[in-house]
């Protein structure tokens, strides 16, 4: 073996840089649904519905994302699902980002005024209005750094999928690295696209939560 | 609606409001004790008395923004039992305006006012607008319907609120004291709003200490302490010779503050 660093072996880093920002995607997608799901269950008056996404929450942010990885990977072959294995990782990220940005978006729910709930039950307006038109809007701006924040730590933490055997960006890198012999240039590129990634994303949250500061100081 | 056929009395003279022997608590604190209050169709009512009596407590009650725990509610002959039908039936009766204003802050102005009538009402946005453009020029604030209520002050704001309930075209208007937070030179375009609005003959409900206010448009002054209403009287007699020694301190303390 090794060959230089060239042209194929970057296009071979861009094809894990797909699954990343693929996989990322899928995660952030499906987790808003279900972060959604469940930030509405938290702030519910079920009680039952807040005990069992409370655990679901606990369990999710009380574990690390690796160890979520093998016990949905694994746990689904063990129950008889076959599934591709880019289904089953996206599967346990799309869990793991719903409990953190259902975390998140009922906290900002529980921000917002009483007033504001209060106002609209007055007016008459049911339970899906109230929330869609008069609560989620103000609810998910403020939480939009946040949730940025999280949508950040997500794209990182797709590398964690390379544990399963599947080829991201990371694990591209490392494959690359082993043809090459050449770890710190490859790996300086990975960053660098990782960095390119992340950090346009970084900055925007950053704008947004001081323009959201700046109008609640007017 | 349920309501019609109960409250289809000819007469017209069936109190629209109606509160029997309400009791209220907030965990083991006694917030309304047997309250009785029966409001006449076009009555004006003030409701006063010291921080703490109860006097919020007993007019969320009414639109069931609280839940009693004895005692019946008939707002326009609907009794509210805690269905989504009687809470559902009594809310598109009842305005109310808050002390916060509470409008929404990421509507302009007209959505606030459209908002509700077109989702509890189903009309068109088209009629849900004329609607609203008649309302707020009737608060006088029309010119501002595309702003934000981050853009106005105070006092335009509450007006506001007041033309947002009033697009609702509600039988009764439930005010909690809607100047205490205003800037006193603000005070004066909100109260006159609501003189406006008793004049066109609204049922109202009003937590006001404004004592001007209650003896322009007041019929019945109701005094509250500890969760009780204690007296209830014409303005002029009350404010003249209350009869309760709490009604005549708190008086007393009004008075001193002005
Ligand atoms: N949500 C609540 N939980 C517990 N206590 C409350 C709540 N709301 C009001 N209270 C208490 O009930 C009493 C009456 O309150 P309120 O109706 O707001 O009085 P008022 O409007 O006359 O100032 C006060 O002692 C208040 O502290
Ligand atoms: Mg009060």
């Amino acid at each position: 073996m090794g060959t230089t660093f060239g042209l194929g072996e970057l296009g071979f880093l861009i094809q894990g840089l797909k699954w990343t920002v693929l996989l990322a995607a899928i995660a952030f997608v499906g987790g808003g649904i279900g972060g959604l799901g469940v930030a509405l269950a938290r702030t519910s008056t079920s009680r039952a519905l807040r005990r069992i996404t409370g655990g679901y929450i606990a369990v999710f942010q009380g574990t690390p994302l690796l160890m979520q990885l093998f016990v949905i990977y694994y746990g689904l072959g063990l129950i008889g699902l076959t599934l591709p294995a880019w289904v089953a990782v996206a599967i346990a990220f799309t869990l793991h980002a719903s409990a953190f940005l259902g975390e998140i978006w009922r906290g900002s729910i529980e921000a917002l005024p009483k007033g504001q709930f209060e106002a609209a039950k007055a007016l008459g307006l049911h339970y899906v209005p109230r929330m869609r038109d008069v609560i989620l809007p103000q609810a998910l701006r403020i939480a939009l750094p946040a949730t940025i924040g999280f949508l950040v730590q997500l794209i990182k933490g797709t590398s964690l999928a390379a544990i399963v055997g599947f080829i991201e960006l990371a694990r591209a890198g490392q494959i690359v690295s082993n043809q090459t012999y050449e770890p710190l240039l490859v790996f300086s590129v990975v960053g660098a696209i990782y960095f390119a990634l992340c950090w346009p994303l970084s900055l925007y949250g950053m704008r947004v939560e001081s323009r959201i500061a700046r109008a609640a100081a007017r | 609606m349920p309501s019609t056929a109960a409250a289809a009395s000819p007469s017209g003279d069936d109190p629209l409001i109606v509160m029997e022997d309400v009791n209220k608590w907030y965990g083991a604190y006694h917030a309304l004790r047997d309250v009785n209050l029966s409001v006449r169709r076009g009555e004006k009512i003030v409701l006063c008395g010291p921080s703490g009596s109860g006097k919020s407590t007993l007019i969320r009650c009414v639109n069931h923004l609280e839940t009693i725990k004895t005692g019946r509610i008939i707002v326009d002959g609907v009794r509210l039992d805690d269905s989504t039908r009687s809470v559902d039936a009594v809310r598109s009766e009842v305005g109310m305006v808050f002390q916060n204003f509470n409008l929404f802050p990421h509507m302009t102005v007209l959505q606030n006012c459209t908002l509700a009538p077109m989702r509890v009402r189903g009309v068109t946005a088209a009629a849900a607008e004329a609607t609203a453009k008649r309302y707020l020029e009737r608060v006088r604030i029309a010119e501002h319907a595309h702003k934000y209520p981050a853009q106005l002050s105070g006092g335009q704001q509450q007006r506001v609120a007041i033309a947002r309930a009033l697009c609702m075209e509600p039988k009764v208007m439930l005010f909690d004291e809607p100047t205490s937070a205003l800037d006193p030179e603000m005070v004066k375009e909100v109260l006159d709003t609501m003189v406006g609005l008793a004049r066109d003959g609204m049922t109202m409900v009003c937590v006001t200490h404004e004592m001007g206010f209650a003896r322009q448009v007041a019929d019945r002054v109701i005094f509250m302490a500890e969760g009780q209403i204690l007296e209830e009287a014409e303005p002029e007699s009350f404010f003249r010779a209350p009869k309760h020694p709490r009604a005549r301190s708190f008086l007393g303390e009004i008075l001193a503050h002005h």
